[in-house]
């Protein structure tokens, strides 16, 4: 339960750091926490407390390791979601640096051209 | 046979995006021709597949629930053809409009990479596949919009990245909800068991946060903010297919699948897709009005019109929904065509303010009167199709005995129209500037890409009876069968 918390606990700071903070950079560290807090939650869902890794060796009994192993579908999702998270990141990170050599700043209280 | 070429609808975007970026700058022609060649071949597919009965392809042939499907039945081929037809019109006229941007190569690879991502949305029949599709059409389509890489561009770019994210973001936290509560991750395995174990409160959470994800790619209204800012910013052919396409295979296609197919339908999802679609409709028209940036007042005109296709959807009446599936046609043919032909009149005055433009309709016939007929389209004015498609959406509304709701259609419907009796006033008809005498038509390709889709316009309203049948009715008794659904990718008995 306790890791279930913190793991709300990181969403919701990266929320927060994508909500409140003005620095571009800080924005993008928020959406890159709230990924890895959506990460940590889709592999705890195949979790076990002392589980085994799921590879099925010769002299393993078929029952006991359906029951121990635990679940390795999420692994490969959240493999999978790291991709495309490192995807956006690098395109974020590409995206502010081109900002910054059109305005000169980092604040997004400055690049506020569109309006209407 | 047709079965077996139904995995190239991502395949051969995706190839052709990876392909063309290997040819050199001199060779543009041959890679205009590739990508030309390689929608033309899609188009043709999906033109075989309308009336094909539903079939469902399992990739690598493992069977539901373990591999990943791919499901075709009747609302995947009318999302697949709104997208094919409405993308190779953008291409033809993105040929002669990009001239004024360098790179032009990296432009078609990132617009085939969008078009793969939206036609695996539409086609795919796995919760996680359709995340992936959909990252890679949103991917495409941050680049896309920060494609002239000038202030406001990058601006509005980051803009539409940050809420992007957080939208797939939350959808993403769905998927990871109701894996860890089914266990499963296929759309029809999933829609079976929620069914018979029913829909308790982790499935709920799930579909809020699905209706907030796929809600902020459709711009509802609490979250539309990136739109006004994000479409117009982009070159005209992407304004066309963002708000032409993309909104509606992300955004309201999946809320579809999800709510309907998946989920399955409750009042309260009932009430609370008709309330967002109803705020969208009411908040986006209102904002519209005093828009004097033609692109901009369009982007706001995006949001109310998807509001009518969400009323009519959440409704969920057999005619709201008919009303909804047309409208949402329409509006890909009607609004994509009024990009187009916003970028038309860039491309010749160089402005986009209304205030600046006047007396076009001397100088350039073809643009001025297929604006006209796509603004009357958007406005509701009869024989062209977007009265048809609102005219059944306001029936269904007073069948199902919603009449307050049905006024407001009725008094928004007026709003657009007081709109763009504004924007014909100012750009096409009235005086021409001293400093437009010269001005020119634009190139013959960007000109036919427009006549086109006024064609479509008139033709989808006046046609209805020929082609209503074999494309919108089955679509809608497929929305509406869950079952029918869930036998058709299990082949349960």
């Amino acid at each position: 339960m306790t890791i279930y918390l913190m793991c709300l606990f990181l969403f919701a700071m990266g929320l927060y750091c994508l909500v409140a903070k003005k620095h571009l950079i800080k924005k993008i560290i928020g959406v890159a926490i709230l990924d890895y807090a959506v990460n940590l939650f889709l592999i705890l869902g195949g979790y076990k407390e002392g589980g085994v890794p799921p590879i099925l060796f010769k002299d393993m009994n078929q029952q006991v390791f359906s029951q121990q192993s635990v679940d390795p579908l999420p692994q490969a999702l959240v493999l999978t979601s790291i991709v495309i998270g490192l995807g956006v990141l690098i395109m974020m990170v590409s995206i502010a640096l081109r900002l910054y050599e059109k305005y000169k700043t980092f604040d997004t209280s400055e690049i506020s051209r569109l309006k209407g | 046979m047709i079965q077996q070429l139904y995995p190239l609808f991502v395949a051969i975007p995706l190839g052709v995006a990876f392909l063309v970026l290997l040819f050199p700058q001199s060779l543009t022609r041959v890679v205009e021709g590739i990508v030309l060649i390689s929608k033309v071949i899609l188009l043709i597919i999906i033109i075989a597949l309308i009336g094909h009965a539903p079939f469902s392809y399992f990739v690598g042939k493992w069977a539901p629930p373990l591999g990943i499907t791919l499901v075709s039945d009747n609302i995947s081929t009318l999302l697949l053809l709104i997208i094919n037809i409405v993308g190779i019109l953008s291409l033809i006229y993105s040929f002669e409009y990009m001239e004024m941007y360098t790179a032009k190569i990296r432009f078609y690879a990132l617009f085939m990479l969008m078009v793969a991502g939206m036609n695996g949305v539409v086609i795919t029949g796995d919760m996680f596949n359709l995340f992936v599709f959909l990252e890679i059409a949103t991917i495409a389509s941050y680049a896309l919009v920060g494609f002239g890489c000038e202030s406001e561009e990058l601006e509005a770019s980051f803009k539409y990245m940050i809420l992007g994210c957080v939208s797939s973001t939350f959808v993403l936290l769905g998927i990871a909800i109701v894996y860890s509560t089914f266990g499963t991750l296929n759309m029809a395995d999933l829609a079976n068991s929620i069914s018979v174990k029913g829909i308790n409160k982790s499935v709920l959470f799930a579909e809020a946060l699905f209706i907030m994800g796929f809600g902020l790619k459709a711009a509802m209204v609490p979250f539309h903010a990136w739109l006004p800012d994000a479409h117009p910013s982009a070159p005209a052919p992407i304004s066309a297919m963002l708000s032409g396409v993309l909104i509606k295979a992300c955004g309201i296609y999946a809320i579809i699948r999800v709510s309907y197919h998946v989920i399955g339908m409750t009042p309260l999802i009932h009430i609370i897709l008709m309330s967002l679609g109803l705020l969208s409709m009411v908040v986006g028209v209102l904002l519209a009005v005093g828009q004097w940036d033609f692109k901009r007042l369009l982007a706001y005109h995006s949001i109310s019109q998807m509001g009518y296709v969400m009323v009519g959807i959440g409704l969920g009446t057999p005619l709201g929904i008919l009303g909804g599936l047309f409208h949402l046609m329409n509006h890909a043919f009607f609004k994509s065509l009024l990009f187009l032909c916003s970028g038309a009149i860039e491309y010749s005055t160089g402005t986009r303010n209304l205030k600046e433009m006047g007396g076009l309709f001397k100088r350039m016939p073809v643009t001025s009167s297929s604006c006209s007929i796509a603004s009357l389209s958007i406005s509701g004015i009869p024989p062209f199709n977007g009265f048809w498609s609102k005219l059944i959406i306001i029936i269904a509304l007073v069948q199902a005995e919603y009449y307050a709701i049905a006024a407001i259609t009725v008094c928004v419907s007026f709003l657009t129209l007081v709109s763009f009796i504004k924007v014909q006033r100012y750009s096409i008809f009235g005086d021409l500037p001293e400093k437009f005498k010269g001005l020119k038509e634009i190139p013959v390709l960007m000109g036919s890409a427009l006549v086109i889709l006024a064609i479509l316009c008139l033709g989808a309203g006046v046609l209805y009876p020929f082609f209503g049948e074999v494309v919108f009715e089955i679509a809608r008794d497929t929305i509406m069968d869950q079952q029918k659904y869930i036998q058709l990718v299990l082949q349960l008995m």
